[in-house]
């Protein structure tokens, strides 16, 4: 068993912090019944996300992580909302049965994910990564080394991607 | 510790689940969709550094996986609006049809 217990840390304090924002923060963006009040739920789990990319010692994706997500996504959505939605208050007629379906589905697939992180045996047989110092640079050296094909995939990806959007978004010729 | 994240990674991903398979606004779906994306992105950044052989590579994994999903949350909102501008309507059970 993978053994339950708690030496109280910084790092178990920070985490559990972390994950109070996340977890609330998710659960108020499927409750909520505004959308803008989702989208900025939804930019709380991400910023606690990258706070816990921090506690993890990976800055450099924590940085990542608030600019794109809890920057250009969040905002994108709200694009997405305003130009899609003129109420912007979500009232969906009651489906119970689909919702008690979908929740059913969840709840199994935490259980057996929870089952197998708890009887998963994790030898650590190497001590943490100590990435802490110099994050940056060792990831760019490591991006432009050994990574360096999959990066210029990812930036021609990112290019034909938002050409892409453009032209599927942009109005029609009448 | 390592097992800590791996759990709030699975919170996150089923609740993003539930979002996606349950609401009916499609950029909710989208947010939901950015959630799991989220979840697997934690995984992928606690295992670079307490997996069983420690490295960068998990980090760089996330980079990848966070600049598809933005490329992915564009493409998806500009689908919304090319939609809505057909239909007049953002809800993804009438969207069951690729032409009518």
């Amino acid at each position: 068993m993978g053994g339950f217990y708690i030496n109280w840390s910084g790092e178990l304090a920070a985490f559990f912090a972390f994950a109070v924002v996340m977890i609330v923060g998710a659960v108020l963006m499927l409750t909520l019944t505004k959308v803008v009040h989702m989208v900025v739920s939804l930019a709380a789990v991400f910023l606690g996300l990258g706070g816990m990319f921090v506690v993890l010692e990976a800055e450099f994706v924590a940085f990542v992580q608030v600019l794109i997500y809890a920057g250009a996504v969040t905002i994108l959505m709200i694009f997405g909302i305003m130009m899609t939605h003129h109420q912007a208050v979500q009232h969906e007629p009651a489906r119970p049965v689909h919702e008690i379906v979908s929740a059913v589905a969840a709840i199994l697939l935490f259980g057996i994910l929870f089952y197998a992180i708890r009887t998963t045996e994790f030898e650590p047989s190497a001590p943490p990564l100590q990435a802490g110092v110099d994050n940056a640079m060792e990831i760019g050296k490591q991006l432009y080394t050994q990574h360096v094909i999959p990066f210029e995939l990812v930036s021609v990806l990112l290019t034909v991607a938002f050409i892409g959007a453009i032209v599927i978004a942009k109005k029609e010729a009448e | 510790m390592l097992s800590s994240y791996l759990t709030m990674a699975a919170i996150l991903f089923c609740i993003g689940l539930y979002g996606a398979l349950s609401k009916r606004n499609a950029v909710i779906v989208l947010m939901s969709v950015e959630l799991m994306l989220n979840a697997v992105n934690l995984n992928l950044v606690a295992f670079s550094k307490y997996g069983v052989v420690p490295s960068l590579a998990g980090q760089i994994f996330s980079l990848f996986t966070i600049s598809v999903a933005a490329a992915e949350v564009a493409v998806g909102v500009a689908i919304l609006i090319a939609l809505f501008r057909a239909r007049g309507a953002v809800n993804v059970d009438e969207f069951n049809e690729m032409r009518r």
